[in-house]
């Protein structure tokens, strides 16, 4: 992956594809918040440049992650599809979603450290405190507590805050205010004071950011009550879960990863919102079920070509949704496909695999025809060093080696 | 404890100078000599508002302003200066340590002597007749409701009470200095505030027993009030978590332009708290309307106050932070009147926060899982719900003007008692919340998996029912 996702200010372009066989696809006719109005773009899985081999460090990875991904749009099935839709970088479609809400509506407001002039540390906020004045946009001061406690107390007043923690792992730092206050409040009180916050901000592992800079925030928060998680992986789904947490009465927890803030994809003009607890379907197929979110849905998707060319079907699913889980969609692909691989970034001890297998083990046993497989980090604080890193993160030859077992 | 005394002290002062940024400390010093201080650009108060791009914030450049500073003698004049980030310094050729504390401590605000009378040459904000009897049969019946209460505790009618004996003044008087609309958010003990905004003593017994007149639904332990109609916020337990939130909740105020302020109420021992600190810190950077409002009262369950800090208690801290500070006769209800009145409008008409800090008495146990006798002498304890009581005071300031008497407190006492026994029969009688209350309000609309988890329950129940308590509607 060293050679896809920079730091900020580097342009690779990545198209984030999504591919649909509208035939077979039916949308879960739930309470769906959008008209999807979106330009696809069909994948094509590329046999001759995909060089799946033995699990090796450095250049092999890397030359594999960069197929994967970067695929060249097949203009002729887009084009139909395709209204006029402008293209723009993760992180700008989150900001998108950040200014077309603060515009609706003057009670959003942001705070978090290097908000305001600096525009936010991965530049989500930015230009947004010129616009709105930086006592809408608020910098604060190093406390994470302090100022999560601050967004909830606004919020009890009307406010709808957008807490940022510059990185997910800082946020262990409010677990009080989020446990004790975020979540339950709305319930001691009895209803009488709601906490419409959405807290955000990058998270997973980065690209040797060191063990206190890669947390996985969401296993540790996905008990706390009364709080809602999902997880962005495209341009398209930040945008629309933004706009979805921020018009949520309830408090969300928006998890952002740090390596996908320069993905690009064309995303609709037309105003659209999410639906927070829908799990997006990524590819689907026949064989197996493979259930995964944020960063690992590329990692997923990569060793989905592989399969492809050696005769596998799989379905992919972002469950996006972390807390709570899709079980609607999850369970729909379970009773087709009969076969799970859960891939996740999180340590396999208490992390949202852990949770998902519990889930669908305890609703969908009868339909499993192989026990559920989990591929999840291991247990250990994440190295610095660039190939030990790399190897606590799943990569996409286990995949394709899980699957290939399973589905024997 | 090691103390540096420096006597050509450049930094420290012996007396406490008006003139230095933010800090009242002397009763006769009105609001508006505080505005003419020389370090503050009153102009820049309301330029911070939601259109303004770059804030316009006032810089608190604590300026020097002394005359006692060691010339440096051997350099020339341009450099007895400089501008560091933050503003400018003078510099000084010896290396002088700030003192730990100063030689004396902050002087505490009072009005009325122990005797109930006013102190000749005392400044306080005048209060007429209907509202001193007011406050003063509020306190009544606070300090009843708490003996009531307790016992019914004792007698196992509820599970759990923690009185406020020996800090009625406290709640009366800061309520009662405050309006309706400024958004409250409590410790715990302060259960006062909600009396005097109208809660009535049959919400109170709701809420203890936990029954389905409840406001929180019997989600909560008892003395875990919270209204939204009186702008009070459901206490959480957690210590001190609620400092933050009120600074909060001023942003929001500030934002919207609302003429209100927000008061929070934490403990000595609520001030060690990381979210105290962060939060004094952060409303004096954003300039935000809220009276914080500590409650010294020498005891943190069984921790006395000086092994719960070493500053000269909390009033200091506000100079640390740049917050007007103010400290106070906890158990003098005239000065927590005039005190709170005067922060209330110094925090909204100047945008700033404010900290009042009571000197008072947990003249009770922590709560009915304590007992103070095992930590503290019986007779410290007797002394203050005695003599020091604010009750005792306050009473014979009203008495001496003609607006009270023996019959009328007799009579009140008598009254509120009665009603305190028939609202905790009611309240015991009534029935508890019913089963889908434990699932509803955890978020807007019940998940899926809660609503599963609610069909298991119900299940379950109904087929083991003599297992589960039959009082409880389903």
């Amino acid at each position: 992956m060293a050679s896809i996702f920079q730091g900020v200010g580097t342009a690779t372009t990545l198209s984030s594809s999504t591919s649909f066989d509208t035939n077979k696809f039916h949308l879960s006719s739930r309470r769906s918040l959008s008209e999807r109005k979106v330009s696809f773009v069909v994948v094509r899985s590329d046999a001759g440049k995909m060089n799946v081999g033995l699990n090796k460090i450095g250049g092999r990875a890397d030359q594999l992650v960069t197929n994967a991904v970067a695929t060249k749009p097949d203009t002729s099935a887009a084009s139909t599809a395709s209204k006029s839709g402008h293209e723009l970088l993760l992180f700008e479609a989150l900001r998108e979603g950040l200014e077309e809400e603060m515009e609706r509506d003057s009670r959003v407001c942001i705070m978090g450290e290097d908000v305001g002039h600096y525009g936010g540390s991965y530049k989500v906020s930015k230009g947004l405190a010129p616009k709105y004045g930086d006592l809408r946009v608020l910098d604060t001061p190093i406390a994470e507590n302090a100022f999560t406690g601050m967004g909830i107390g606004a919020a009890m007043m009307g406010l709808r805050p957008i807490i940022e923690g510059m990185n997910m792992g800082f946020l262990l730092l409010a677990f009080n205010q989020i446990s004790n206050n975020c979540g339950m409040l709305h319930y001691t009180s009895g209803g009488q004071f709601k906490i419409p916050v959405v807290i955000r901000g990058p998270g997973g592992v980065g690209r040797q950011l060191g063990a206190e800079h890669s947390q996985r925030l969401e296993s540790y928060f996905q008990s706390i009550p009364g709080i809602q998680m999902v997880a962005c992986s495209t341009p398209y789904n930040a945008k629309g879960l933004m706009k979805a947490a921020i018009r949520s009465d309830n408090p969300v927890i928006l998890f952002e990863h740090v390596l996908l803030y320069n993905l690009k994809e064309t995303i609709p003009d037309e105003e659209y919102v999410l639906n927070l607890e829908e799990a997006e379907m990524v590819r689907p197929g026949e064989h197996i079920t493979i259930l995964t979110y944020s960063r690992m849905r590329y990692h997923v998707m990569q060793a989905a070509k592989t399969l492809v060319n050696k005769g596998y079907d799989p379905e992919v699913i972002d469950i996006r949704s972390l807390k709570p889980f899709d079980l609607h969609t999850i369970g729909n692909s379970v009773k087709k496909t009969h076969r799970v691989l859960i891939v996740e970034e999180c340590m396999r001890t208490g992390g949202i695999g852990a949770s998902l297998t519990a889930a669908i083990n305890e609703n969908f046993h009868d339909f499993l025809d192989a026990p559920i497989v989990c591929l999840s980090s291991q247990d250990v604080p994440t190295p610095y060093a660039g190939t030990l890193e790399e190897w606590t993160v799943v990569q996409p030859p286990q995949i394709v080696a899980v699957v290939e077992q399973l589905c024997r | 404890m090691l103390r540096f005394i420096n006597h050509t002290s450049s930094i420290t002062n012996l007396q406490f100078p008006r003139h230095l940024l933010h800090t009242i400390s002397s009763p006769p010093l009105p609001v508006s000599n505080y505005a003419t201080s020389s370090s503050i650009n009153l102009s820049n108060a309301f330029s911070r508002c939601f259109e303004s791009v770059y804030g316009g914030r006032r810089l608190h450049t604590a300026t020097s302003a002394r005359n006692d500073v060691d010339q440096l003698s051997t350099e020339t004049p341009l450099q007895q200066e400089l501008d560091f980030p933050g503003g400018r310094v003078k510099f000084t050729a010896k290396p002088v340590f700030t003192s730990s504390s100063s030689e004396e401590r902050t002087p505490c605000y009072r009005v009325l002597n122990d005797n109930g009378q006013p102190i000749v040459d005392g400044d306080s904000v005048k209060i007429s007749k209907e509202l001193a009897v007011k406050m003063y049969t509020n306190m009544v019946t606070l300090q009843v409701m708490d003996t009531i209460f307790y016992e019914a505790q004792r007698q196992g009618r509820i599970s759990f009470y923690l009185t406020t004996i020996g800090e009625e003044a406290i709640n009366i008087a800061s309520a009662a200095a405050l309006n309706d609309n400024d958004f409250v958010f409590p410790q715990y003990r302060e259960p006062g505030v909600l009396l005097w905004r109208g809660f009535a003593l049959q919400d109170f017994a709701d809420q203890l027993f936990g029954n389905k007149n409840d406001n929180g639904k019997g989600r909560q332990m008892p003395i875990h009030y919270g209204s939204r109609k009186h702008n009070y916020v459901t206490v959480s337990s957690t210590v001190g978590t609620q400092i933050p939130q009120a600074v909060g909740a001023a942003y929001s105020l500030k934002m919207e332009k609302h003429d209100a302020c927000t008061v929070t109420y934490f403990g000595d021992g609520g001030s060690s708290t990381g979210d105290f600190h962060a939060a004094m810190n952060f409303a004096a950077v954003m300039e935000v309307p809220v009276i914080f409002f500590c409650r010294n009262n020498g005891w943190a369950i069984s921790t006395p106050i000086n092994d719960q800090l070493r500053s000269d208690g909390i009033v200091v801290r506000g100079k640390a932070y740049g917050i007007p500070s103010i400290r106070v006769d906890g158990n003098d209800a005239l000065a927590i009147y005039s005190a709170v009145h005067k922060a209330r409008k110094m925090a909204i008409e100047e945008q700033t926060p404010v900290l009042i800090e009571a000197l008072t008495y947990r003249a009770g146990h922590h709560s009915t899982s304590d007992d103070s006798t095992k930590y503290r002498p019986v007779d410290e304890i007797e002394r203050w719900r005695g003599d020091q009581n604010p009750l005792n005071r306050f009473r014979k300031w009203i008495e001496t003007k003609g607006w009270w008497s023996d019959e009328a407190e007799s009579e009140h006492r008598s009254r509120i008692r009665k009603q305190l026994s028939q609202a905790i029969q009611a309240a015991e009688r009534v029935e508890k919340p019913p089963i889908s209350d434990i699932f509803s309000d955890v978020y807007d609309v019940p998940s899926k998996n809660l609503t599963e988890q609610e069909t298991f329950l119900r299940r379950t129940i109904h087929k083991h029912a003599q297992d589960y308590p039959s009082n409880v509607p389903m």
